[in-house]
């Protein structure tokens, strides 16, 4: 019943028209600055900060919330239409909603993203307002060695994003990991592969990578090639997904929910997991695998539900404890102390109105989201009809400006033809570049977490072993190996013939 | 018919994606270049670059000043964040910039200790900068997870004296102001410890609450919201009087450990050679500034407070730089520590 009491009061707070409008205005900002490429929700957050300091507590923390999850939300947008995914956790969602837009089914990609993301965000939310605090503690428990195992785990899963050779995919993941330690080592400063360019002390660009590695390349390979383009344009269809979609979505929307609302609370990179741990279940437990890559709808509702959803849950550890788990929340708890409310574990108990309120805005916003995008997706596969030498420029400018404006930092343009480059050549080899992106985001988390454990256990590397989350996710790990490695072994046969074909 | 009428729809939408994301592009970049003469200063926008990501303490600072000091000297500033390498990206375009008083530079302690941990900095700070003025001065807090044995600051020395070989002192990354903190720290209470990096605060203060390392040092900023919600202890604030916001919570001289003296104290630049007007111009807007009460009452709610006036002069910045550069190129030459 008291549960039932906090509802009311946060629905009686979210439901004032000025944070409805606020968290409308919240959703469409995030939508916006996830559809362009290169101007992330932190970007955004922070030039708005200052603004929100007039506004209400809740009023404010509803809109920032907004532009995040919103974010997240339009990520997935370009990542389908154009192949540019926006945030680490939409280019999973690029892989099969990108090849559905080639089939001429951008629509329903689309809508069945909006749906999924809806109920994902739907259940997170009540996940969120029955079980923060305890998910909280949990989300605690994990230190260095529990993250270290648990990286290793989506990397050694997250092989089967391999449309083709597993070698080539594991030869990708290597070189996303070694790109991915690129700039100054945290743990001693040294700077590594920079070639005495201060510009890359901070790293290469997220953004940066994926429009090169997604977006260039695919213009290059759509130039190159006049009648695949001409295929996308003459077949957009249906706009909505067939009854044969619907039932083939709604596993995989529910198991993406789980995944996301769990693996989203863990502060240390559990949603950038969600999407490619999401996608790699739903690879291995359909009957129709050879479909995967190919512009199978699972591979669009599985993911984009669980990053929905790991993006609501990943509030716990923010509302119930003041630790931020994304860049973004780091400057909500900047808002939160402007406001003269403590972050912290007192906020259920002091601001009843502010929790329950922003946990109530959540659902309203994801209401919002819907309403907003199932209109929008007529006009979003419209954009697929502006003729490809009109379009294609304009992408590449909105990215590089969009990817200067956030550090002004010129390499970060540079690199986006760099890796454009890159990625062209590397599709001509067979190499698909969502693997690479992986062992990008991955690969520091690895590093970082591996020599943290050690540091704190003074080199004993038993403590992977002895401590039981870390004991748990690496005997997962061992079994997800085997796993995948014995139907191979014994398919071996077929596959040399296939291949001879 | 129907499909130019859908192209002319698909275009503007195009064209209206196009708008914000060139607004969001140029909204930072309005004054960068030209010159002009001194004396209508200022008759452009004043860009004022930050060397760290946009919406950090730094950042914030930066933009709570800015508004006042645009009022007071009638143009508008444009803050830019131009990240990279221990805020020595910015820095070093700034020295490089035209000193016509257009391009300021806000930075903080790391101004100091730049040239003892970076080998081909680029830039000499006493050389190929002015001074404007302090802005705040930030205390840092000796924080610990909440179950860690020592209950006051002098137990924690003896403790971490008698455990070197167990005790973890988390810091934000090399270079950070909490990573200074902790180097000041062991050569306080002179001992050695084992030094855990993360990258940036959150997520090592995300450690301390979880209990997987033992103390660290920050600043309030980051602290305060944890050790009165009683997520971590605190033992000390390292400023010489006690912090408003945190009153139960002794400086280090009251805890015995007076060495420990840091403050993340923030200061305006502009490239060396610029005009002594403009230099005056500026600094007399960063006093009207640091006496609006909008923005003492921003900072305080920050945990931190401006400088006072007398701080916020080109001399007295420019001695505490000189001062600062002594201090810890002396403490980063003993620990060893060298980035690059």
């Amino acid at each position: 019943m008291e549960l039932l009491n906090n509802l009311v009061l946060g629905f009686s707070t979210a439901l004032l028209v000025e944070n409805v409008l606020y968290c409308f205005v919240g959703v469409l900002l995030g939508t916006a600055v996830g559809v362009l490429p290169g101007i992330g929700p932190t970007a955004t957050v922070a030039m708005l900060l200052p603004i929100t300091f007039s506004f209400e507590p809740v009023t404010a923390l509803i809109m920032l919330a907004g532009i995040y999850y919103g974010a997240q939300y339009g990520g997935s947008t370009t990542a389908i239409l154009i192949n540019l995914p926006g945030e680490s956790s939409a280019a999973v969602t690029a892989l099969d909603g990108h090849e559905m837009a080639r089939q001429g089914r951008a629509g329903a990609a689309l809508a069945v993203a909006a749906i999924g993301s809806f109920i994902a965000g739907t259940v997170a939310t009540v996940a969120l307002a029955v079980a923060a605090p305890p998910l909280a503690r949990v989300a605690l428990q994990f230190g260095p060695a529990d993250y270290f195992s648990l990286v290793l785990l989506g990397l050694i899963v997250s092989i089967t994003l391999a449309r083709g050779s597993a070698l080539k995919a594991l030869a990708m993941i290597a070189l996303g990991v070694l790109l991915g330690t690129v700039g100054q080592d945290i743990y001693t400063g040294t700077p590594r592969f920079v070639f005495e360019q201060r510009e890359l002390y901070g790293g290469i660009n997220f953004v940066s990578l994926a429009v090169g590695m997604f977006g260039v390349a695919e213009i290059l390979r759509n130039l190159e090639n006049e009648q695949n383009r001409a295929t996308v344009i003459s077949k957009v269809t249906n706009l909505w997904p067939t009854r044969e979609d619907r039932r083939r979505t709604v596993g995989p929307i529910l198991r993406g929910t789980g995944l996301g609302s769990a693996l989203g609370v863990l502060p240390g990179g559990g949603h950038v997991l969600a999407s490619f741990t999401s996608y790699a279940v739903e690879k291995r437990i359909s009957k129709r695998q050879q479909e995967f890559g190919h512009g199978a709808i699972e591979g669009v509702a599985g993911p984009e539900s669980a990053n929905n959803a790991a993006a609501q849950t990943s509030f716990i550890p923010l509302l119930t404890l003041g630790l931020p788990a994304h860049p973004v929340m780091a400057l909500m708890v900047g808002a939160f102390i402007v406001h003269g409310i403590t972050p912290g574990p007192n906020v259920i108990t002091d601001e009843p109105a502010l929790f329950w309120g922003l946990i109530a805005s959540m659902w309203i916003g994801n209401v919002l989201l819907v309403l907003l995008n199932l209109p929008l997706i007529g006009l979003w596969v419209r954009m697929l009809r502006i003729p490809y030498q009109v379009l294609f420029p304009m992408i590449i400018l909105f990215a590089a400006i969009g990817t200067y404006s956030v550090g002004f930092n010129a390499y970060d343009v540079y690199a986006i033809a760099f890796f454009g480059i890159l990625g062209y050549v590397l599709i001509k080899c067979g190499c698909e570049p969502a693997p690479l992106l992986l062992g990008f985001v991955l690969g520091p988390l690895l590093e970082e977490n591996l020599r943290r454990a050690l540091i704190i256990s003074r080199g004993d590397p038993s403590v992977f072993l002895t401590r039981p989350i870390s004991a748990v996710l690496l005997t997962l790990t061992v079994a997800a190996l085997v796993v995948a490695v014995l139907p191979t072994i014994r398919k071996r046969r077929e596959v040399v013939f296939a291949e001879e074909d | 018919m129907r499909t130019s009428s859908r192209y002319r729809a698909a275009a503007r939408m195009i064209a209206a994606i196009g708008v914000v994301s060139l607004a969001a592009a140029c909204s930072g970049n309005g004054g960068a270049t030209g010159g002009g003469g001194t004396g209508g200063y200022p008759d452009q926008n004043i860009t004022f670059v930050v060397p760290f990501s946009a919406g950090g303490p730094t950042d914030t600072v930066t933009r709570m000043i800015a508004e006042p000091m645009a009022a007071k000297l009638g143009a508008k500033i444009v803050v830019q964040n131009v990240e990279g390498a221990g805020g020595t990206v910015g820095a070093g375009e700034v020295a490089r910039a035209k000193p016509d008083g257009y391009t300021v530079l806000m930075h903080h302690i790391g101004m100091s200790t730049a040239p003892s941990l970076y080998k081909d900095l680029g830039y000499k700070p006493l050389e190929d900068f002015a001074t404007i003025g302090l802005v705040t001065e930030v205390p840092m807090t000796v924080v610990a997870r909440k179950d860690f044995a020592p209950k006051t600051l002098q137990e924690l020395v003896t403790y971490v004296k008698a455990n070197a070989g167990k005790v973890t002192l988390a810091n934000a990354g090399i270079g950070a102001a909490s990573h200074l903190c902790g180097l000041l720290f062991q050569s306080a209470a002179g001992v050695k410890l084992q030094e855990v990096p993360y990258e940036g605060t959150g997520p090592a203060l995300t450690d301390l609450v979880g209990g997987q390392v033992d103390f660290m040092c920050d600043q309030t900023t980051n602290t305060s919201g944890q050790i009165s919600a009683g997520g971590v202890k605190a033992y000390a604030v390292t400023t010489p009087e006690r912090v408003k916001s945190l009153p139960d919570v002794p400086t280090t001289t009251e805890a015995g450990l007076p060495k420990l003296q840091v403050s993340v104290w923030h200061g305006l630049y502009v490239p060396a050679g610029t005009p002594q007007d403009v230099v005056q111009k500026l600094s007399e807007a960063l006093k009207a500034a640091l006496a609006d009460q909008k923005v003492i009452d921003q900072m305080a709610k920050l945990g931190t407070a401006p400088v006072p006036a007398t701080a916020a002069t080109p001399q007295a910045h420019r001695a505490k730089l000189e001062e600062q550069m002594g201090t810890w190129s002396k403490v980063i030459a003993d620990s060893g520590v060298k980035v690059s």
